[in-house]
């Protein structure tokens, strides 16, 4: 069992799948489609990270070309989970629309709803987005909602029936990690619906560290779109994701800021 | 006089002179597009698949027509 393959199944066996609304994955990582230098790049590393769920954006047909770049052109939804997004919406009427167009394509009935706030943060517009996900929650969307690591926000959102709640690590497209850990794992701690987080993780570690504080899951794109190698990197991702999940659930050493031998202190020649 | 007659239409937002007597799935095909992987929305309102064969394209129409594309 040292081949990569069964490393990866043992440290599965020590984990249950994640569940989201009623589904079961495997994969803890879901990522995104956006970005990519090369599409054929963007299914291997998607292949290499080992997620089941991907998420896509709806956007107009570009009618000045003469065949279609559809991302369905690319990818498989045989092979993969499709998860369409309202990235790009400012306003929660706009996010209904996108999520409505999206249910419409006839994949399923799954939105990301993301609802931008600020241009140059891209930090959502907490209020807006819990306006879309109440009207999303009762059209009978699975609605899994991007928001600030905010607990008091994550509660509400889960009060009115959102299948996740995605609070992220850092900005969007930031590569900065999680920048507050603590906000992470309250929001885990008091939800009882899945917490994935999403948006901002930059590096393996980065990935590493957010499942150390016990969430579902988490979601990312750009880490792995803009990494010089992709592939490489969607590896490196794979295995940190479920270094952070076993690492949480085999409970951490206590930390302490004085040195305790490992070695017996008894036994030592005169 | 030869030809069709045209009726002009705003398709992701701009103006666009089409024959007259498409329907919707016609002018999807015409636009070299798969039925299949675009999403329609005809003055606002979301079409279901199996109607587009059967929703005629009229004048002044605003048609959005939508796919995924890669995204995060």
């Amino acid at each position: 069992m040292n081949d990569g393959a069964g490393i990866l199944e043992a440290a599965r066996s020590m984990d249950g799948p994640l569940v989201i609304g009623g589904r079961e994955f495997t994969s803890r990582l879901i990522v995104g489609t956006g970005k990519y230098a090369d599409n054929e790049i963007m299914v291997d590393a998607i292949r290499a990270s080992g997620a089941e769920m991907v998420t896509v954006a709806v956007r107009r047909v570009d009618l000045d070309r003469t065949k279609s770049e559809g991302i369905l052109h690319h990818l498989d939804p045989g092979e993969f989970f499709l998860l369409a997004n309202t990235a790009g919406c400012y306003a929660a009427e706009d996010a209904i629309r996108y999520a409505r167009l999206a249910r419409a394509a006839g994949f399923n009935e799954w939105i990301k709803l993301e609802v931008i706030g600020d241009e140059t943060t891209l930090l959502p517009d907490v209020h807006a987005t819990l306006e879309a996900a109440k009207v999303l929650c009762d059209e009978g969307f699975k609605v899994m909602a991007y928001t600030n690591d905010d607990l008091v926000t994550a509660l509400r959102l889960e009060d009115v029936g959102c299948a996740a709640v995605m609070p992220l690590a850092s900005p969007i497209g930031s590569g900065l990690g999680v920048v507050n850990p603590y906000f992470i794992r309250e929001i885990k701690r008091r939800l009882e619906v899945p917490v994935i987080v999403d948006a901002g993780v930059g590096t393996a570690s980065d990935a590493c560290v957010t499942m150390e504080q016990g969430v579902d899951g988490v979601l990312m794109n750009t880490a792995l779109a803009a990494a010089d190698d992709p592939v490489r990197m969607a590896h490196a991702m794979r295995h940190a994701i479920l270094a952070g999940r076993l690492a949480y659930l085999a409970g951490r050493m206590p930390s302490r800021e004085i040195a305790v031998p490992s070695s017996p202190v008894e036994g030592m020649l005169d | 006089m030869t030809g069709a007659t045209t009726i002009q239409v705003r398709i992701n937002g701009k103006d666009r002179d089409v024959d007259e007597g498409h329907t919707i799935r016609t002018l999807i095909e015409s636009l070299e597009l798969h039925p299949s992987l675009v999403v329609v929305e005809l003055n606002r309102e979301i079409l279901s698949r199996d109607a587009y064969g059967e929703i005629p394209v009229q004048e002044g129409d605003v048609i959005e027509l939508v796919h995924f594309v890669g995204g995060g």
